[in-house]
């Protein structure tokens, strides 16, 4: 990550106002696509006639009932977890750090798991409760990990904490497999849809449950983008311009995992959205917040989308889970960047 | 070799550096070994022993003493020892062995504290290849399953090992492990792809879980030849392994063929953990911790480092089986899991000492 002091601020701004923008429109060009894909074709005529209100019954049912819920969830995950990593990427100044690879996703899994083992069944699990216990186990974990990795002499370095968190995983993995032996083959299959990243139970209201956390951390977010910039420095750096480093830090990991765990609360373990994500936009927009998170958010949204319309077409009639085929996009994009660092 | 045996032993380790800048100061204490292979041997005796007592019904000593020398076949207490009890400890004894030399070798050889099996993409690429098997193949004999997951095992390793050495830089120790954790994630994906659409995840769960539990003779009679012959040729090696380990440009300057010791130990490697995972199933951190504990113990020199993994990871795995049955009867707890409680602050305790980067 360069710290560039760019001649053209102006030229530079407009780019980025103009790479949002196209960001944006190929949004709505694959929601569209998203909408007409599945297992009933609609054409693209039918989803708008039946977004503006005229289409039969039956289409209804499919756009608003089973649809429009997963794509929403589908961008609002991907939005999350990229400005996720966007965050972490540059708080730890770390090219490879993402929620996944920092243990996020397992301490998650590790809750839904048991709170899923503990009830006589999966019908009598309260599956609305599980994206707030989630989030508790996701959270827990990035404290553990934070507190792991921390060290009072030279305060959080990123190597620390990528290894932290890769040994944190490795023992929630482990913890996880005695689970899965206890419990029975119907909830095993109920456990690993989730874990995979699935999002094909959404209805409206994993969106609800979702959409406040969006709502209120993408923007609080984007208001640290300069916070961000100076981090980005490095500590000393930052500490002689001024910028209480610590407690932002702190902050802005709070968000970070907020954001993560509220995503993956609600639609399993999708790991590498919240690296490439970042990625992709530091490469169209440059490295300054103002511009990255956004763009990141919305390259998040766009990915998730693409990896939704393919998990849906790959293997018609049936559906692969939207995390594997985000993790086999994504693993070899990591390890790429993973070969080229330095 | 023999100069630095003799040398001083003020028993801090040698720091992995100083091999390249100035005079090394690594130490041996062979007497250390022999007491530590001794009591080793003594200590895996009696928990060979001890295992085969424990269980759903625990029996005598003096029984097991006569199940071995003087076999009855109508006795049943005999037939549990011979055909349950005995060949589940001696695989302990043999993968555990294994999986310690295999990650001596490795962190000998990339002189990377970090490097376990496990951790490197084995165990994920032979979990993904037994999903594969389950999945397009059922019901295939249990010796062709072992050579798929040997293969899936290779298969791994080599992307994560290709990947690694493949940036510049070179192979250091973080990359090494992010590059397994990234593979690993992309099998995980795939292996989990896989047993949803086949629903074969549960089946898949019990080999991913690793257990001695389905440990027979015929298990045996494959991967004893091949570990043992493994284990010599690590023997044979050590001595270039302990040059290697103080940096290719030390162990060229001394006259050795770095390229060729490579490519040697990288095939035991892969002989002894691909064989072990094919057996035993997703087991993790014994390469990680016991070379560390033997390095501790007898130092820098791998002629002694190898067989001290050897008996010390025989005994691990022995114990922590022996800990997977007892913990909580008539249950199993997946011995992957129990070595993972101590392998898991181990590898906290190595990341927190790790000071370079990238």
């Amino acid at each position: 990550m360069k710290a560039q002091v760019s001649p053209g601020e102006q030229q530079r701004a407009t780019r980025g106002v103009r790479v949002l923008t196209i960001l944006g429109l190929l949004i709505v060009v694959v929601f569209i696509i998203c909408m007409n894909t599945g297992y009933s074709k609609l054409t693209p005529i039918d989803v708008i006639k039946t977004l503006v209100g005229f289409g039969t019954e039956k289409q209804e049912l499919i756009l608003f009932s089973f649809r429009l819920p997963r794509i929403v969830i589908a961008m609002l995950v991907g939005a999350g977890l990229a400005v996720s990593g966007c965050i972490l990427q540059g708080i730890s100044r770390n090219a490879l750090a993402d929620p996944g690879i920092l243990g996020i996703n397992a301490g998650a899994g590790l809750v839904v798991m048991l709170v899923v083992a503990f009830f006589p069944s999966t019908s009598a699990a309260p599956v609305f409760m599980l994206p707030v216990l989630a989030l508790i186990g996701a959270s827990l974990t990035a404290l553990l990990i934070y507190v792991l990795a921390y060290s009072k002499r030279d305060g959080l370095t990123p190597t620390r904490l990528l290894l932290t968190g890769i040994g944190v995983a490795a023992g929630i993995s482990a913890a996880m497999i005695v689970l899965t032996l206890r419990i029975s083959p119907e909830k095993y299959q109920f456990v690993a849809t989730w874990l995979a990243g699935s999002i094909w139970g959404s209805n409206w209201k994993f969106v609800l449950a979702l959409l406040p956390w969006i709502v209120v951390l993408l923007p609080y977010a984007f208001t640290k983008a300069r916070v961000l910039n100076v981090l980005n420095l490095g500590e000393q750096t930052a500490s002689g311009l001024g910028a209480p480093v610590e407690p932002e830090r702190l902050k802005l990991l709070a968000v970070a995992v907020g954001l993560a765990a509220s995503s993956v609360a609600v639609s399993g373990g999708i790991g590498f959205v919240g690296l490439i994500g970042p990625h992709l936009a530091r490469r169209l927009v440059g490295p300054k917040h103002q511009f990255l998170l956004p763009a990141s958010a919305l390259t998040g949204s766009l990915l998730m989308l693409v990896a939704e319309v393919t998990s849906r077409v790959i293997l018609q009639p049936q559906e692969i889970p939207v995390g594997v085929v985000v993790a086999v996009i994504g693993a070899p994009y990591f390890l790429y960047l993973l070969s080229r660092s330095k | 070799m023999a100069a630095y045996k003799e040398s001083v032993t003020d028993g801090s380790l040698p720091s992995q550096k100083g091999g390249r800048t100035q005079p090394p100061k690594l130490q041996s204490r062979p007497l250390t070994a022999v007491l530590v292979l001794v009591g080793g041997l003594v200590a895996l005796a009696a928990g060979i022993a001890v295992s085969i007592a424990l269980g759903a019904k625990d029996i005598d000593l003096a029984v097991i003493w006569q199940a071995i020398f003087h076999f009855d076949e109508s006795n049943t207490e005999h037939l549990v020892i011979r055909e349950l009890r005995l060949p589940r400890v001696l695989g302990g004894v043999i993968v555990g062995a294994s999986f310690a030399v295999a990650g001596a070798i490795m962190q000998g050889m990339t002189r990377n504290p970090l490097a376990d099996s496990g951790l490197l993409g084995l165990n994920s690429g032979a979990a993904f290849m037994m999903a594969v098997c389950f999945a397009f193949m059922p019901g295939m004999p249990f010796l062709y399953l072992m050579m798929y997951a040997f293969a899936g095992a290779a298969l791994g390793a080599g992307i994560v090992f290709g990947i690694g050495s493949l940036a510049r830089g070179g192979l250091t120790p973080v990359r090494l492990v992010l590059a397994g954790a990234a593979v690993s994630a992309l099998l995980a994906a795939l292996t989990d792809g896989i047993s949803l659409y086949f629903r074969i995840g549960q089946d898949l769960a019990y080999f991913y879980a690793g257990g001695l539990s389905g440990t027979k003779w015929l298990h045996l009679k494959i991967i004893i030849p091949w570990a043992l012959i493994a284990i010599l040729a690590a023997l044979v090696m050590s001595r270039s392994l302990t040059l290697l380990s103080l940096g290719d440009e030390v162990a060229s300057g001394l006259g050795q063929r770095t390229a060729v010791t490579k490519v040697i130990c990288s095939i035991i490697v892969l002989i002894l953990a691909g064989s072990s995972v094919a057996v035993v199933g997703a087991v993790g951190f014994v390469g990680l911790i016991i070379p560390h504990l033997a390095r501790y113990l007898v130092g820098v020199d791998y002629r002694w480092i190898i067989p001290c993994s050897a008996v010390l990871g025989g005994l691990l795995v022995i114990l922590s089986d022996l800990t997977a049955r007892i913990i909580n009867p008539p249950y199993e707890t997946p011995i992957g899991a129990v070595i993972a409680l101590l392998g898991v602050p181990f590898f906290l305790y190595l990341a927190r000492k790790e000071r370079r980067e990238l």
